[in-house]
């Protein structure tokens, strides 16, 4: 055995479960509470598809569902942007799969502070049931836009702005409270908590994905908080923080002298970073997706670190390019378009390495490499039209139209989905033991990724014929074709088709919890850590008696002289072959990993 | 970063200049050597209250400026008369001399706490807790001055900008809060230490962790108090 330097961090006491209740429910085990994080996730996910669903009906055959009108319709577009944005994509994410893999990727026991993270997931669930409760009050939830703009958001004529603003604002700092307790938690385990021989460039990159993303977290969630705050105490004990001097219906009301776009400058402070937020894990992710079924070391891998770090960085320094028609100097735009399309540096640079390392691969068509390859194709179109918005000669005839809504659809709503459904088929097998039932998967993936291009690709024509988005209805206006409004009818059918197919992939998961193949360890030959615990799945403490000690990277597939086709991260170099066979440089990864 | 001849575990890895630095931060197990899981998430934990706090008083500025009505001096709202001629600012100077205090009393804590020394710890850190808490009394008594005698609301204020009051109330109340959950928790750490609990444990730790919170609580008030009271 090779010397090895006594462990330096400290011993984790766990808690051991012993009834039900703090095994399954107040459980302080991470893998439980990402467990119960994506359940909660998941389910409200569920309902801001239905409320898309609704949504789409009406825009595609106006008129006739009558409990749709004006009020409802804005009520879901709401609804169905927030819930998605924090409560499905980042609660999922973060505190789904950061909560799983980062102390089983990372080499840890677990989170460095179980209490905190078990509170985090229950005010977590406090949050959806206080915007859930926006449904069943007087007024109904509120109308105001995702992005909850003042003056209008809070004033009367806004559907909802009796109860459903409040709950949504209440709710959003609960959120915030409950992301803090866990991101603190996250970042404090990938600092401070790695096992021996883990460095911070031997991570895998889904941690790195989501260790920057929730640093973002920490540090743009403060502008909500207090932008929410701020918006309360204008809404309930009426303050003028965001409310200039307004005559309403003939009557001037009692607000003055506040500033609405410091309202849209601290949403987007926040806003923006959440783009991120949700695609840095996702860009993380997909890359541990596509080396490990492509058998082959992710290319550019100190590349793909420094441009997690820098778009991360970067991100912080964009905002306002979602502020172009609202009136600022126009030199804010000059730097805000700057900025943004050098963070596509960084990103072209991720999507090449992600194509360089499928190069002469060999690639398996399993069920995660295939949503990994549907997410470079969505990214990459998505990301192409964020070129076309960037810039604010085309951004202001564009904005405000469909094109908006198949851009930041295809890049930040369907690519990280498409990852989601990747790192699902791929983690199920170590959170249940069982595999994902292939047949439903495969036909879930084909409908789902060529009915999302049925959905948004039209929508980008759509936009340009000039299309207004969060319009109930199109009725009367001369400049919209009939094309355009039969198309409309298409991207419904399109969409519910792909909204009821989702239906299969929760039945899938539920299915193959009690009825799917047995997998068995690490079936899918990964190198990383996360498979290489005692147990499939992992046990409360995650390994044995002794921590996992950590000889390489992620990424040893194929290498020359190896007996198998992987080398897992915790087998010793010697061991790959026999003595002989190693040799220096011989394995792309063996100078500096 | 000293390796060891036979250890395989670890890359090559350079040992001085940037790269060598950077090789330290990023090698295994911990980025910040010898800091404790609980001061490392500390620091995490103000650095992202320190964004609240900065927002708050960005925000502050920016609707001090587009608000219409004049700005009130706060040299004059916050003067108190002891008998004679009104003292500008005299209460806040107070608190300030008060918050300052108590951020070397809670110094002193963490010193006698790594020197082990349980009965000073226990006293500084509960005049420390003494501190905070005149000062919330203090900040009791300005809100109650403000409210009662000179009739001033978050929505409206008789001296005139309304968003006067509504910053006013907001910032400090959300410092006041911090304050308070301060003053708790150096109580209750405070009486652990009596309690022996730290040292079954076998370190200190927490009576710094503590500290670190209280002395960014005072660091918040000297920005509160140069942007808001001074300007």
């Amino acid at each position: 055995m090779d010397y090895v330097a006594p462990a330096e961090v400290e011993d984790l006491e766990l808690h051991d479960p012993d009834t039900f209740i703090t095994k399954y429910v107040w459980s302080q085990d991470h893998k439980v509470i990402a467990v119960q994080y994506s359940i909660i996730a998941i389910a409200v996910g569920l309902v801001a598809l239905v409320l898309s669903g609704l949504m789409r009906l009406q825009l595609g055959f106006p008129g006739m569902f009558e409990f749709i009108n004006p009020a409802t319709y804005l009520q879901f577009v709401t609804m169905h942007g927030m819930i998605m944005v924090i409560y499905l994509l980042t609660a999922l994410f973060l505190g789904g799969f950061g909560n799983y893999l980062i102390p089983l990727m990372c080499g840890a026991r677990d989170m460095v502070f179980p209490y905190m993270n078990m509170l985090s997931v229950w005010v977590y669930l406090l949050s959806v049931i206080i915007l859930m409760a926006s449904f069943f009050v007087p007024g109904g939830p509120t109308g105001a836009g995702w992005t909850l703009y003042p003056p209008q958001a809070i004033l009367q004529g806004t559907p909802g702005s009796d109860w459903g603003i409040i709950l949504m604002l209440v709710s959003l700092v609960v959120f915030i409270v409950a992301f803090t307790m866990g991101g603190l938690n996250y970042v404090t385990t990938v600092l401070q908590a790695r096992t021996r021989g883990m460095t911070l460039m031997r991570m895998p990159l889904s941690v790195w994905g989501i260790f920057i993303a929730t640093i973002l977290g920490l540090l743009a969630f403060p502008a909500l908080f207090v932008s929410g705050i701020m918006m309360l105490l204008d809404r309930v004990i009426g303050t003028s923080f965001f409310m200039p001097v307004i005559i309403s219906l003939g009557q001037q009301l009692d607000y003055g002298g506040g500033s609405p776009i410091l309202f849209q400058h601290l949403f987007w402070f926040f806003g923006h970073p959440e783009v991120y937020i949700v695609a840095l894990p996702a860009f993380g992710i997909v890359s541990d997706l596509l080396s490990v079924h492509a058998r082959r070391h992710i290319f550019g891998y100190r590349m793909m670190v420094w441009a997690i770090v820098i778009i991360g960085g970067l991100s912080f320094v964009v905002w306002a390019h979602h502020m172009y028609v609202s009136g600022m100097n126009p030199w804010f735009g000059f730097f805000f378009a700057t900025t943004t399309l050098i963070i596509a540096v960084p990103t072209a640079l991720k999507v090449y390495n992600w194509t360089l390392t499928l190069w002469k691969a060999n690639i398996n068509f399993t069920l995660p490499m295939l949503f990994a390859i549907g997410f470079i194709v969505t990214f990459v179109n998505g990301g192409i039209t964020g070129l076309f918005l960037g810039n604010v000669v085309v951004d202001v005839p564009l904005s405000d139209t469909m094109f908006v809504v198949a851009h930041f659809h295809m890049v930040m709503g369907v690519a990280p989905l498409l990852v989601i459904f990747g790192a699902i088929y791929h983690w199920y097998p170590l959170v249940t033991g069982r595999m994902l039932h292939e047949g439903m998967g495969k036909f879930h993936f084909w409908v789902t990724f060529l009915g999302t291009y049925a959905i948004y690709f039209p929508m980008h024509y759509l936009g340009f014929v000039g299309v207004p988005r969060r319009y109930y209805d199109y009725e009367g206006i001369e400049f919209i074709p009939q094309s355009a409004r039969d198309l409309n009818s298409a991207i419904t059918i399109a969409a519910l088709i792909v909204g009821v197919v989702q239906l299969l992939f929760i039945y899938n998961m539920i299915w193959s919890y009690f009825k799917g193949k047995k997998s068995g360890p690490n079936p899918w030959k990964a190198a990383s850590l996360e498979w290489q615990t005692p147990q499939t799945p992992p046990v409360h403490g995650n390994w044995g008696p002794n921590l996992p000690l950590v000889y390489r990277w992620a990424y040893d597939y194929a290498v020359p002289g190896a007996k198998d086709d992987f080398c897992p991260q915790n087998q010793p170099r010697s061991a790959d072959a026999g003595s002989s066979a190693m040799v220096a440089g011989s394995a792309p990864s063996a100078e500096d990993n | 970063m000293s390796e060891h001849a036979h250890d395989t575990l670890l890359p090559a890895t350079p040992t001085s200049g940037v790269e060598g630095l950077a090789a330290d931060w990023g090698s295994d197990q911990r980025a910040f050597k010898n800091v404790p899981w609980g001061k490392a998430m500390m620091w995490i934990f103000l650095l992202s209250d320190t964004f609240i706090f900065s927002i708050f008083l960005t925000s502050y500025m920016t609707v001090r400026s587009t608000t219409t009505v004049p700005w009130p001096n706060p040299s004059h709202v916050f003067a108190l008369s002891f008998g004679g001629d009104p003292i500008p600012l005299i209460l806040i100077a107070i608190m300030t001399f008060i918050l300052i205090s108590s951020s070397g009393t809670m110094a002193m804590a963490v010193n006698f706490g790594y020197r082990g020394d349980k009965k000073k710890v226990f006293w500084l850190m509960l005049v420390t807790a003494l501190f905070g808490l005149s000062f919330v009394g203090m900040q009791a008594f300005e809100w109650t001055k403000l409210i009662v005698d000179e009739g001033v609301r978050p929505w409206t204020n008789p001296m005139g900008a309304a968003q006067f009051g509504s910053v006013f109330f907001m910032i400090t109340g959300f410092h006041g809060f911090h304050v308070s959950i301060g003053v708790i928790y150096l109580t209750v750490v405070a009486f652990k230490v009596r309690r022996g609990d730290y040292e079954k444990k076998g370190n200190y730790q927490i009576v710094e962790i503590t500290g670190l919170y209280w002395h960014f609580v005072d660091l918040v008030w000297v920005f509160i108090f140069a942007f808001f009271y001074l300007w």
